[in-house]
């Protein structure tokens, strides 16, 4: 362990101490929950830009998305929880994997003062971007919050009608489109990734340095 | 939890990518800020959803947003492999042409 990550550590440790006990002291166990997800989103968020190694920060968005997949669980909204670790972490993930793999590791490509400056720059302009935006607005919260009730079926009746049955329009249209899509993008990544017979043959004849 | 937390954690997020797209040099960590991003925007879409009203408006827009990612995922990892062959380099910068 290089000893510049020592101290990064401790603090990650002192963060999730503090969302944690936030989480505690404003609303208990859910609070608890919410504490523990919101360490584990930004705390991969935050692994991923400082570690060296390409696969260590791949690995660590492993936990921001599984973070913002108990956001969602305790939003109410299971399938779109279930939909997020299913294409995030089992699809998207494996995918940046393979753009790891396939690429060469550089250990020399993180510079401390750019990430040290980066996170100072970008963070104090979120934050006081946020401190205008939470003093001046007034969040419009439903006064009778409806429960929390997940309601697939719902979502696949809206998926798949052109009007539903309380009269809004569906999402039939954009949920052809998506299909159509993710068929485009599919064909072309293959295409755009696919060596040509000319790339598969020149190796040979210069002994295979590519 | 109220509708604020889950703002601030979304903007967190956000910011968080948007350092990870600006200071490492290496096309994947762009990947991954980007990732960042759009997880950012889908707690939102979930968070408003939940605290207005008892539509499914919000977590519509969040799976079309999750099908959008898988889609730019696989388009992203084959320019990535193909800018790798033709630069030898996961530099942002150093991809300066389109052709050979």
């Amino acid at each position: 362990m290089e000893n510049t990550s020592r101290p990064f550590y401790a603090a990650l440790v002192v963060l999730a101490l503090v969302l944690l006990g936030w989480g505690m002291q404003a609303a208990h166990a859910e609070g608890l929950a919410f504490g523990l997800f919101a360490f584990l989103t930004i705390g991969g968020g935050l692994v991923c830009i400082w570690e060296r190694s390409v696969v260590r920060s791949a690995f660590s968005l492993l936990a921001t998305f599984s973070g913002v997949a108990g956001f969602y669980v305790l939003l109410g909204a299971d399938f779109i929880a279930v939909a997020q670790i299913l294409i995030y972490v089992g699809g998207i993930l494996a995918l940046l994997l393979f753009g790891v793999m396939l690429t060469p590791p550089d250990m020399n490509e993180r510079k401390l003062t750019r990430v040290l400056s980066g996170l100072g720059i970008v963070g104090a302009g979120t934050f006081w971007v946020a401190m205008k935006v939470g003093g001046s607005a007034n969040w419009v919260v439903d006064p009778n919050l409806a429960e929390i009730a997940s309601r697939p079926k719902q979502i696949g009746v809206g998926f798949l009608a052109m009007n539903l049955p309380d009269g809004e329009p569906g999402y039939v249209v954009a949920f052809e489109l998506a299909a159509i899509l993710l068929t485009v993008a599919l064909v072309a990544s293959v295409y755009i990734a696919r060596r040509k017979k000319s790339d598969l043959e020149e190796p040979a004849l210069e002994g295979g340095n590519a | 939890m109220g509708i604020e937390a889950y703002v601030a954690v979304s903007a967190a997020l956000f910011a968080l990518g948007i350092v990870c797209i600006l200071v490492r040099r290496n096309i994947l960590y762009v990947l991954f800020g980007i990732e960042m991003i759009l997880n950012a925007a889908n707690i939102n879409f979930v968070a408003f959803n939940r605290f207005n009203g008892d539509g499914l408006e919000g977590r519509m827009f969040a799976v079309f947003v999750i099908i959008l990612a898988a889609a730019e995922a696989a388009v992203a990892l084959a320019i990535v492999l193909n800018v790798f062959h033709l630069f030898h380099s996961v530099t942002p910068s150093e991809v300066d042409r389109l052709r050979e």
